[in-house]
């Protein structure tokens, strides 16, 4: 299914509703970043600048985006996308490296993809496995809305156990709050 | 089918080990101010045996936060039997119970008599022959324990009993987890299972004999069902998505677990012999971490259907559902004391999160622990202690504290962390 970038942009903020609207807590400062992708034609994100997750993750996100349809045979590079405190929003930051997997997917009928969702320690570790869950099919719907086929990807939470950073400080919990591509 | 099931019983095996690289050691952290004087004096006969009998029950009674056992350098009489003990001597030490004891070696084991003292009433209270096989000292040691704790408190000891708990070490793609069970005091660790997959949330069958529990070890969750004794498992479920959360029904007949197969994560019941599930919630929310009563009539679990989770209980057959917890906008992992009159749970505070206490009929909240990442709170058989897991420097570490919060201990482990306790019921 391809859409044109107009009906794609159109999926984008539908898919945006779709996920607000089941995040429990719904607070106004994804949707704020959302809302300015709007008047966007392309709908990719190419300009956003990573907001404080660490520059690592910015500049692949960059190169990522501005790759293009030659990139569609092969597995984008950026396969993890970080999360807020408590929050299943894609943040504006990674909406580029979801659509680079929603294009190969597309693209690669036959591809497989897990996502497999993650927690911060916080909290306790059968509710942060429902959360894990929640942020995975998020991604999920996303993509979904995108046009891939729900055949192509499955979904497994980890919550808090697979820690992908030590320690109990805000930057390791911010590396620990993730969505991870896995083909 | 049958060659299957010698599969795996093989692999079960392997899995089963002695080595007890997950050690844990005692620290008392808090002691209460109401504890009970007692004395418990070396054994005569002790020497030359691979256990000190006297220090096993004189930590069990000092763990239990209900004792304030007498140092030894204090005691300047040594008496093994009823007829020697001088009452006036112990009197003067501000003692108000005595245990004295004595081994004798038989065949291929030992023979320990201990008498209990009540100082105060100058009487002897209890007195037992116990036969212990060389080998299982410790375990006779804990069964006199038990002996000294009902007969003071009228409560029954459980001393005797295991716990079950995780290890993880690692980070990310690279990490080992284990399933160990231990004596209650941390020692006689045995390693269960050992997998590069997540283990979590293991549970005692109620005849003690099982744990289920969820592992990775497919690339996804599943609930399996292990004899502890014997290493023979079986995988009990692997619906798509979560399948977590194990809890037994008294009977031990069925399982409560919360599955995500229909969407959001449900409550369930399976029937252990023919596999069916019952699906007991339905709401458009996580519904998680079930916990049966004693009585087998309802079932508390963590829902956030109110925006946060809280914990609720549904009485099972009529339905009806009811909100338990409003204080404060976190509160989860709730398990029943016993009795069934009070629950323990995760509350977050401002501090963070902590073990809490709440009693049904309709009391406040009152919380229990004093660290910042307390969880998974697991209760003893018979109701005295609360055993969870915290944090201590970067490693996760067992804690317990009193039911009624006036005294703590902690088991930390040599290495790594462990966590997810679960406190087996009575064993004998």
């Amino acid at each position: 299914m391809q859409l044109k970038p107009l009906a794609r942009s159109l999926a984008v903020a539908l898919s945006i509703v779709v996920i607000a609207g089941c995040s429990s807590t719904g607070g106004t400062q994804d949707g704020d970043s959302y809302g300015s992708q709007d008047g966007s034609s392309t709908g990719m994100g190419a300009g956003t600048s990573g907001a404080g997750t660490g520059g690592q993750y910015g500049s692949t996100t960059g190169s990522g985006s501005g790759a293009g349809q030659q990139a569609d045979s092969r597995i984008p590079e950026v396969r993890t996308i970080y999360f807020d405190y408590d929050r299943d929003t894609i943040k504006s930051e990674y909406e580029s490296a979801v659509m680079a997997h929603a294009r190969y997917l597309r693209a690669n009928p036959n591809a497989q993809v897990v996502l497999h969702g993650h927690t911060d320690e916080r909290g306790t570790r059968e509710y942060n496995m429902a959360l894990g869950e929640r942020r995975a099919r998020a991604v999920q719907r996303f993509l979904n809305i995108q046009g891939v086929s729900n055949s192509q990807m499955s979904v497994v939470s980890y919550g808090e156990e697979r820690p992908a950073a030590s320690g109990q400080t805000e930057s390791a919990y911010s590396q620990n709050r993730r969505v991870v591509f896995n083909y | 089918m049958q060659i299957l099931s010698k599969v795996w019983l093989f692999c079960a095996l392997l899995f089963i080990s002695s080595a007890a690289s997950a050690q844990l050691t005692i620290e008392i952290t808090r002691g209460s101010d109401q504890a009970l004087p007692i004395g418990v004096v070396p054994f005569a006969g002790n020497e030359g045996m691979s256990e000190d009998i006297a220090q096993i029950v004189q930590d069990d009674l000092e763990r239990s936060g209900l004792f304030d056992p007498l140092e030894r350098s204090a005691m300047f009489e040594k008496p093994s039997q009823a007829d020697d003990v001088e009452f006036g001597t112990w009197r003067s030490l501000d003692v108000r119970y005595l245990v004295v004891g004595r081994a004798q070696q038989t065949g291929n084991g030992y023979q320990l008599q201990f008498d209990l003292m009540d100082i105060s009433g100058q009487r002897r209270m209890i007195g037992e022959t116990v036969t212990a096989n060389a080998n299982d000292l410790r375990g006779a040691a804990h069964y006199i324990s038990d002996q000294i704790f009902e007969a003071i408190t009228d409560i029954r000891g459980a001393f005797s009993t295991s716990i079950a708990y995780i290890t993880a070490q690692g980070l990310g793609d690279n990490m080992q987890f284990g399933l160990y069970v231990a004596d209650a005091d941390g020692r006689n660790s045995q390693q269960v299972l050992t997998s590069d997959q997540p283990i979590m949330s293991p549970a005692w069958s109620p005849d003690g004999r099982k744990l289920a529990y969820v592992s990775f070890e497919s690339e996804r969750p599943a609930i399996y069902i292990q004899d502890v004794a014997t290493g023979q498992r079986v995988q009990a479920t692997s619906f798509d998505g979560i399948n977590g959360a194990p809890s037994w029904s008294p009977d031990g007949r069925r399982i409560a677990m919360s599955l995500s197969k229909d969407g959001q994560p449900e409550i369930y019941i399976m029937d252990i012999t023919n596999r069916s599930v019952e699906r007991i919630t339905n709401s458009n929310s996580i519904d998680t971490e079930p916990a049966w009563s004693p009585d087998g009539r309802s079932l508390l679990f963590t829902s956030d259907r109110s925006g946060g989770p809280q914990i609720y209980q549904h009485t099972l057959g009529s339905g009806e559902t009811k909100r338990l917890t409003f204080t404060g906008n976190y509160n989860a992992r709730a398990r029943y004391s016993p009795d069934g009159d009070q629950i323990f749970l995760v509350h977050r505070s401002s501090r963070g999160y902590q073990v809490a206490r709440q009693d049904l009929d309709g009391g406040r909240l009152v919380v229990l622990s004093d660290s910042t990442r307390d969880e998974s709170p697991s209760v003893a058989p018979n109701g005295t202690m609360v055993i969870f897991a915290t944090q201590q420097g970067n490693n996760g570490v067992l804690s317990a504290v009193s039911a009624d919060g006036r005294s703590s201990f902690r088991l930390p482990a040599a290495q790594g962390d462990v966590r997810d306790p679960a406190w087996s019921p009575f064993l004998n």
